[in-house]
């Protein structure tokens, strides 16, 4: 069996949010870059375990990013990825990207190709379900368990208000979430093996993009917080209700 | 040219998300000089014409029973087929695991330029301009959308409605579809609480609860209030609670019109998820805890302190109105 992982890079979920040249560029200055927690902890680490179990299965990691994504691409490999490829173009526009990745995609026939359920800067949560239009093949979101039975692939995914399980054949594509798997660390012989595993960087097809992002802002500031006496609560209750008209 | 909004239902069901999307559709329409359309797959248990409640003119509902378990890939071609027909020029979606799942297989279908995680109307003045959270809540971002037909995926409680008492047209709509490769084996849905993501109240608790047996100080005033309970990562991590009520950067993001934490720190992963939340109370013993920063209202005080006399105090106000 092929798996694919897509991996994207994010800045640090403590990273500083500014913007700069009148709100149209995110500040990068002093901000540490890593693979975005839903595609590492869960769609990776599900990956490496499948094929822990398995291990004839191949793992193969795409990005599409420049070179500056190629540490973390180091990193993921470093965690358990066989091979990736580096799809050489930057780009907010989910379809676009969607587009590059799927076009990868068909050279190889992967079995499974696993996304983080969204990347933590654009929250677009759109990749993987535009793959799998792209590749026409079944999709499932939001996947909290994953499991596999012959040619088919069990799977239970979050439903608003509940979780469901499903039977599914492969081909598929999958976004992965929290349940999935748990966060690892990679370990010393991960690390010294990836510097040697293939990297390959390949151009982006000619695609136009369908949105592009005009400007940036900041929320406005909170006035403060209105501190009510401990010994008091009954105020808080009072506030909420007259003033907040929140309850 | 008119404006398509897809309602999406739970056991036959509209639910309260599509509510909005049905209003935000309507005023999208009237910006355009248009009308707003709505269309339902599957077998419906209320009477559609309510969705002109929101300003929906034309309701196209696809009764099959076929249709009542959702699958992504046979959900998109209909609404490809639809949006041809009816000659659609924006689609809009509720931001939710559905909408997440279909939306941009039809943007792919149709070429049609997406934005997810909408939080206001269209700006017309330069093209078709979205604002939408990014960040994880920390900031926003105006996305221009290029392509003739467009869709938007509104994320929830980010647009108050206002009803009318319009009432609309349903009409029956049909095309075919590509079977399911989707087997479901099972459905587990939680009933009797009220869904996280689209609840208006949320009590949230923290570590500093100390332990599961002290949820009921959390259980309580949200059974008052018919509040959703929610809590931080490190308390589902040592499943405390479900890993469904982590919210945060890395679980589900908020923004109801009241946020109620109790002993939760504040850190910054944490408020990524609910700093979008109308009001913030913040219940926490460290008067240098993060979140006070954050905060509209707080106590500094020992929640077992505490909860017990705002419980009683609610349970009062309830009692006289
Ligand atoms: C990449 C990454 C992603 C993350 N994603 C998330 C996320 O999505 N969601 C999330 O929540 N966290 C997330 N975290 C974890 C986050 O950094 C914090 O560790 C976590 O939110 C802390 O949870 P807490 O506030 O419940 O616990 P603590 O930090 O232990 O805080 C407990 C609080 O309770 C107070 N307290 C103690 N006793 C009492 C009492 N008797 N009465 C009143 N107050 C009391 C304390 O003063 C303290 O402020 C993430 C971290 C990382 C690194």
């Amino acid at each position: 069996m092929k798996i694919l992982v897509c991996i994207s890079k994010t800045p640090d979920t403590t990273a500083k949010i500014a913007f700069a040249d009148n709100n149209t560029k995110f500040v990068t200055e002093g901000v540490q870059w890593i693979i975005n927690p839903y595609d590492e902890w869960y769609a990776l680490v599900k990956a490496i375990e499948l094929k822990e179990a398995d291990p004839s299965i191949t793992i193969h990691l795409v990005n599409v990013g420049g070179a500056d994504a190629e540490p973390i691409i180091r990193k993921a490999l470093a965690l358990g990825g066989d091979e990736a490829i580096r799809i050489n173009a930057e780009s907010n526009d989910s379809y676009y990207v969607a587009a590059q990745i799927a076009a990868v995609a068909k050279e190889t026939n992967y079995d499974l190709i696993f996304t983080g359920k969204e990347t933590i800067d654009y929250n677009g949560s759109s990749i993987g379900a535009m793959i799998s239009e792209f590749l026409d093949q079944p999709f499932i979101s939001h996947a909290t368990a994953f499991s596999t039975e012959g040619s088919t692939a069990i799977i239970t995914r979050e439903i608003d208000g509940g979780e469901e399980t499903d039977k599914i054949n492969f081909p598929l594509i999958v976004s992965c979430q929290k349940g999935m798997a748990e966060q690892r660390i990679p370990n010393m012989k991960g690390i010294m093996s990836a510097r040697t595993k293939p990297l390959k960087v390949v151009e982006p097809i000619t695609i136009e993009s369908l949105t592009s992002v005009v400007a940036f802002e900041l929320p406005p500031a909170k006035a403060g917080v209105k501190l009510v006496d401990a010994d008091n609560p009954a105020e808080l209750v009072r506030l909420l209700h007259e003033e907040a008209k929140a309850i | 040219m008119s404006i398509l909004v897809f309602i999406d239902q739970s056991e036959g069901q509209i639910k309260k998300a599509s509510y909005e999307a049905a209003y935000y559709g309507a005023q999208v329409a009237s910006l355009l000089g248009t009308e707003a359309h709505a269309i339902v797959l599957g077998e419906a248990k209320e009477d559609l014409s309510i969705l002109g409640n929101y300003g929906i003119k034309k309701v196209h509902h696809f009764s099959k029973s076929e249709l009542n378990q959702f699958d992504a890939q046979v959900y998109s071609a209909i609404l490809s087929d639809a949006c041809k027909s009816l000659n659609t020029s924006v689609v809009i979606f509720s931001n939710n695991t559905i909408g997440k799942a279909v939306a941009p297989r039809l943007s792919v279908k149709l070429k049609a330029g997406l934005v997810s995680g909408a939080v206001a109307l269209p700006e017309l003045s330069n093209g078709f301009v979205v604002k939408k959270s990014v960040f994880s809540g920390k900031a926003f971002t105006y996305v221009s959308i290029q392509s003739n037909i467009k869709i938007i995926s509104l994320n929830s409680n980010a647009f108050s409605i206002v009803k009318s008492t319009e009432i609309a047209e349903v009409v029956n709509f049909e095309s075919a579809f590509p079977n399911t490769h989707i087997n479901v084996v099972s459905t587990n849905k939680v009933t009797g609480e009220v869904p996280l993501a689209e609840a208006d109240i949320v009590i949230s608790g923290g570590r500093g609860l100390k332990g599961p047996e002290n949820w009921g100080l959390v259980t309580e005033l949200a059974t008052l209030l018919g509040a959703a309970t929610a809590c931080s990562r490190p308390v589902a991590d040592i499943h405390w609670r479900p890993h469904h009520e982590h919210v945060g950067q890395t679980g589900l993001a908020i923004a109801p019109n009241l946020y109620f934490a109790i002993g939760i720190s504040g850190a910054i992963q944490h408020l990524a998820g609910v700093n979008r939340s109308k009001t913030i109370v913040v219940i926490n013993k460290d008067p240098e805890a993060p979140f006070f920063k954050a905060a509209d209202y707080g106590i500094v005080g020992d929640a077992f302190e505490v909860m017990p006399k705002i419980i009683d105090a609610v349970k009062k106000l309830k009692s006289q109105s």
